[in-house]
């Protein structure tokens, strides 16, 4: 099967709208791009597009009444959302230490969601 | 009265920057004074990733950069107060702050750095008809609700300009369970970065309307609905393109603003384009011994380039003390903005260099396939071409000392853009 896909590089303020030829899931031509950027860019981002999702949990007791925390790598985009609900309904006691695990492997990934800023008790 | 070696103002990005090179440039006598409960400034509510990169070589989120450098304040013992506003700085370095334990307070410092950053552009700065109902936040207000305090502003979002921060918290309202509606940018471009227009909205399906502004807001409480309508080539609505949306909040990412109230007090000039104080290569003001580095000097795009600037402050805030004072060692140069530019800092060269000296600049519209020409006087020095330059992502070129020590008489520098 043969497709195409059309996005935006992200390389530099150009923004190539780079098109992709997909066969059979293989990207075998990349058109529209104006450097090697947009080529290696299109190669990766067509097949499996990867995001480091970044948000907040709700902390008890702390000087913040949220931490923020991240993806410690890519995860699937298509994934976002559940990786979103997956952190909704947590909610930590303080004290909080940046880099300290929140949900290990998240939606299934070998990605953990870790804090990123220290909480306090009060 | 209380005498300091090197009072710095604001610690956020700059001022910690500034802080932690001064100390290694031999300072022993240092003091931040922060407004906030705690240092890191606005990096604390700037929870994204994509800070560092040209720092430490890898994606920190804003909490994770401001923490390098407070763990390194906190190492060095270096002096802070919190919760403190300087209120009044004067021509001789005298600092008055306040706080709730001390009272009003005036000390002395050999060295003033200004790092007070950036203020938004708020909703008075627009001329938009309708009433005054809640709602309305600029995109940083907006952030600290939703990623200090934990609060959802609304429901169904407009969102008024395409910087930075406005897509940015596309996303994070989406991500929240907000419904961001549209992103209206009254200019052809967006002054943000591509990777934010892609990964902010286009991820998430978020029309960006280019060349459309915001023409009437409805609700007398609260907000009930936006209009808005496209603009034609002097960004004047055009009559019969309004479209009505429905929403409970509408965020301004309208640009941002140096916050140089203070520097006016001491007495500093400022430049009419960058709204910061008029600087020479060592970041130091047309008043001797104040310094000025960060976002209160110029806007920038990345944190990175705030500590590298800062670090240079920090610097030559500690060689001024040391020396006391320095005689100008050769005629002011003037770095002017010439066709196609905007703004240069610094503004001046007041001494002999000994390392390349980086002139950062930003261009008035996007180029393609043009150069940037450094002129000395009305000699041609250097000539670039660069594929793209955008408003939205500053520039720099880079002075030699060789290049100056063989033009030691001349008096201007012009940065302009040309063709290639």
């Amino acid at each position: 099967m043969k497709e195409e896909k059309t996005i935006t590089c992200i390389g530099c303020p150009m923004g190539c709208q780079v098109t992709a030829v997909l066969e059979d899931g293989k990207v075998t031509e990349v058109t529209g791009n104006t450097c090697a950027i947009g080529d290696r860019y299109a190669r990766k981002e067509v097949i499996c597009p990867m995001r480091v999702v970044t948000s907040t949990v709700r902390v008890k007791g702390g000087n913040l009444p949220v931490v923020s925390v991240k993806t410690n790598g890519d995860i699937p985009k298509k994934q976002i959302a559940e990786c979103m609900r997956q952190i909704r309904d947590i909610e930590l006691t303080a004290p909080i230490v940046a880099g300290d695990v929140i949900v290990k492997h998240i939606v299934g990934t070998d990605t953990n969601v870790i804090a990123t800023k220290d909480i306090q008790a009060v | 009265m209380e005498e300091r070696q090197i009072v710095i103002i604001g610690g956020g990005p700059a001022g910690l920057s500034a802080a932690v090179a001064a100390k290694n440039a031999g300072a022993d006598d240092i003091l931040i004074i922060e407004r906030d409960e705690r240092l890191g400034g606005i990096l604390n509510q700037c929870i994204h990733n994509g800070f560092g990169l040209h720092t430490f070589k890898e994606e920190l989120t804003g909490p994770e950069y401001a923490k390098r450098y407070i763990n390194q304040v906190i190492d060095f013992g270096i002096d802070y107060l919190l919760n403190t506003m300087v209120v009044d700085i004067d021509d001789k370095r005298q600092v008055t702050y306040m706080n709730r334990e001390e009272g009003l307070v005036t000390i002395k410092a050999d060295a003033v750095i200004l790092a007070m950053g950036c203020r938004e552009r708020p909703r008075g700065a627009l001329n938009i008809p309708g009433y005054r109902p809640a709602g309305i936040y600029t995109a940083g207000t907006a952030q600290r609700l939703v990623n200090m305090e934990g609060y959802m502003p609304g429901r169904k979002v407009v969102i008024l300009g395409s910087g930075d921060i406005g897509l940015i918290m596309a996303r994070r309202m989406t991500l929240e369970g907000a419904e961001v509606k549209v992103v209206a940018e009254i200019m052809p471009f967006s002054g943000g970065l591509k990777r934010n227009i892609v990964q902010c909205l286009d991820d998430f399906d978020i029309p960006l309307k280019l060349n459309h502004t915001v023409v009437d807001i409805r609700g007398r409480e609260r907000v009930e609905g936006v209009t808005i309508a496209e603009v034609d080539e002097n960004r004047k609505p055009i009559p019969g393109t309004e479209e009505d949306y429905d929403c409970d909040t509408l965020l301004l990412s309208v640009g941002l603003i140096p916050e140089n109230e203070l520097s006016e007090k001491i007495g500093v000039p400022l430049d009419p384009v960058t709204h910061g104080p008029i600087v020479n290569e060592t970041f130091e003001t047309k008043v001797s011994g104040v310094f000025a580095c960060g976002n209160v000097l110029h806007v920038h795009d990345l944190v990175d380039f705030v500590s590298e600037e800062a670090a240079k402050a920090g610097e030559n805030a500690v060689a001024f003390v040391k020396a006391n004072y320095y005689e100008p060692n050769r005629q002011q140069i003037d770095i002017l903005a010439g066709e196609g530019v905007g703004y240069t800092v610094p503004q001046t060269i007041a001494q002999n260099i000994d390392e390349p000296l980086k002139v950062r600049f930003r261009v008035r519209g996007i180029y393609q396939g043009k150069a940037v020409s450094v002129y000395f006087d009305n000699e041609r020095i250097q000539h670039k071409k660069k594929r793209i330059i955008a408003p939205g992502q500053m520039e720099e070129v880079l002075i030699k000392p060789e290049e100056l020590n063989a033009h030691a008489s001349i008096k201007q520098i012009k940065v302009v853009i040309e063709d290639a």
